[in-house]
């Protein structure tokens, strides 16, 4: 059921995300903005230019989707690992857990907040690239979709991760050893269609691919992956993350003893 | 009605550390509680486990009648903590911490800024209602954990060692204002290790050690279990001899004073007649306030003997 004081204690929570994030942009949504820049002028401009056509697109139009999944799956994951184990270092999660909120109020006010923070990144590299290149957008609705389920999956990721690190080590351990490689090797910076036939197959093991190319496809409408199998890996990722994500603040996994 | 009913309440760690032995604890609505007890002794795994931040192995919890099996949401209502530990933002300001404490448990943000001013200002921080939490002395940040605990306007108060670190100043108004809310009907529940307060301020009293609660009794009952009183008497002129008054131990503090442990069967009318006969003049006495201390000590003390510690 849900009540009216729920929805307080999740608005709560929310803004609290929001100005936890907003009080130090300069370490929250800068840094992808001005990678982002980067990208676009050494890969896009001064390379890319050299590279040719990617499935018939200019190499800097084929990076944009790819770039801006990129910084919203960062910033989602970031978001969400750094203040929910800051939370739990400082004790102050424990001000939420002796408050009469069920444990999916909480999930879902970090999740708001890792959330947010990809959109309002995606948006802002967004329009950064729009500078480089221009930017027809196939499918708005599906980007938006594709933003939002990123957003949650890998805010879910962040909170999983978060609940097991014992120190701040282990919250850049993961983004550093699996989720950049995951992100590199997914596609952002090239088809897997120039893949050998059995890389192409081991890139099919690599979840993030299926995010970026239905993102691709939202934006430029061209994919390497039937779009059903796309959404269908997203999906079932997003519901297991949420559902291993309940199931450890129910059982209070590193925040009870 | 009774404020919190605690039975066999177990609680093993994985670590197999067995922090409570199947406590059985009984406090009325209105009381003022004190639950002592060593380091490690389990006090605040206990009231760890009461406000929802420990899991139990077993044994039963209500509040107010709510059980904490079923009715975890209730409970929590009924509850406010001040833990032992400052475990608010550091980077946040006091009045977000206070008012986004009202809207963890539901309530409107206009009635949460008015109670969090309300709160601030009872605990005379409303003026640091900018600074951001960090910036606080120790004291003031022990008074920030209070307002906090309270805006939500709790029927039982459970404070965690609130005046640890606190100056004395300080603490003596933070004890005037937990007297007030208590008066106001506002059970408290009170952990700490300056025993002086627990007798200043509790009239019923738990001690825990190793786990097992060793003594619960009212606070009047309890000192009367005390074999031995101490006073410390201030003389008109040094004496170059301390004499042997049977029933009492005397200890020179200072060329014209010493500290007398009377024994109850003595009588401190003894002490006097022996002084009197003796010529040795007092010019002022008083009760040294540890009355309390010297029982737990002694309780535990006991306790380790019979285990054979």
């Amino acid at each position: 059921m849900f009540r009216k004081e729920y929805l307080i204690a999740l608005q709560t929570i929310m803004y609290k995300e929001m100005r936890r994030f907003l009080r130090i942009w300069v370490q929250t949504l800068l840094p992808s903005i001005i990678t982002t820049i980067l990208y676009f002028l050494i890969f896009g401009t001064l390379i890319g230019s050299r590279i040719g056509k990617m499935k018939g697109y200019d190499y800097i139009e084929f990076i944009v989707p790819g770039l801006i999944l990129m910084a919203v799956i960062s910033n989602s994951y970031s978001n969400v690992v750094s203040s929910f184990y800051s939370s739990k270092f400082q004790r102050n999660i424990e001000a939420m857990l002796v408050a009469p909120m069920p444990g999916w109020i909480i999930l879902l006010g970090y999740l708001s907040g890792g959330v947010l923070r990809g959109l309002i990144v995606g948006v802002l590299v967004t329009i950064v690239a729009l500078f480089f290149t221009d930017l027809h957008i196939a499918h708005p609705f599906m980007m938006i979709v594709v933003f939002l389920l990123t957003g949650i999956l890998f805010s879910s990721a962040g909170f999983i991760n978060a609940v097991y690190a014992k120190s701040f080590d282990d919250i850049s351990i993961v983004p550093t050893f699996v989720l950049t490689p995951l992100i590199y090797l997914g596609g952002v910076f090239y088809s897997i269609e120039t893949l050998p036939p059995f890389w192409q197959n081991v890139s099919l093991l690599n979840p993030v691919l299926y995010m970026i190319d239905v993102f691709r496809y939202s934006v430029l409408g061209e994919s390497d992956i039937p779009l059903q199998y796309g959404f269908l890996v997203i999906a079932l990722l997003v519901i297991s993350l949420l559902a291993i994500s309940l199931r450890l603040l129910k059982l209070g996994v590193g925040i009870r003893d | 009605m009774k404020a919190l009913e605690i039975k066999q309440l177990e609680k093993c760690y994985g670590n197999g550390f067995v922090a409570l032995k199947g406590i059985d604890l009984d406090v009325h609505e209105g009381d003022f509680f004190a639950l002592l007890g060593a380091n490690g002794a389990g006090k605040s795994t206990a009231i760890g486990i009461v406000a929802s931040l420990v899991n139990k192995t077993s044994g039963s919890v209500r509040v107010f009648g709510h059980d904490l099996d079923k009715e975890p949401e209730a409970v929590k209502r009924c509850i406010g903590l001040v833990p032992q530990e400052f475990n608010f933002n550091q980077f946040e300001n006091v009045f977000d911490i206070v008012v986004s404490q009202a809207g963890y448990y539901g309530i409107a943000r206009g009635k949460a800024l008015e109670r969090a001013e309300i709160c601030l200002k009872q605990l005379d921080i409303w003026d640091k209602r900018a600074e951001a939490s960090r910036m606080l002395s120790g004291g003031m940040k022990r008074r920030l954990m209070i307002a906090r605990a309270l805006v939500h306007e709790p029927k039982l108060l459970i404070l965690d060692e609130p005046t640890a670190g606190v100056d004395i100043e300080m603490r003596r108004s933070m004890w005037a204002f937990f007297k007030k809310i208590n008066a106001a009907g506002t059970t408290i529940i009170l952990t700490t290790h300056y025993l002086e307060e627990a007798e200043s301020l509790c009239r019923h009293i738990a001690i825990i050690n190793k786990g097992e609660v060793i003594e619960n009794t009212d606070m009047k009952g309890l000192l009367e279990k005390s074999v031995e009183e101490v006073f410390v008497l201030n003389l008109e002129n040094h004496v170059e001899k301390v004499p042997d008054i049977p029933g009492c131990t005397i200890c020179v503090v200072d060329e014209t004073i010493w500290q007398v442990s009377v024994r109850k069967d003595t009588g401190v009318h003894t002490l006097f007649n022996e002084l009197n006969n003796l010529n040795i003049k007092v010019t002022g006495i008083r009760n040294e306030f540890n009355r309390l201390e010297q029982f737990f000590l002694k309780l535990v003390e006991s306790k380790k003997d019979e285990i054979g510690v």
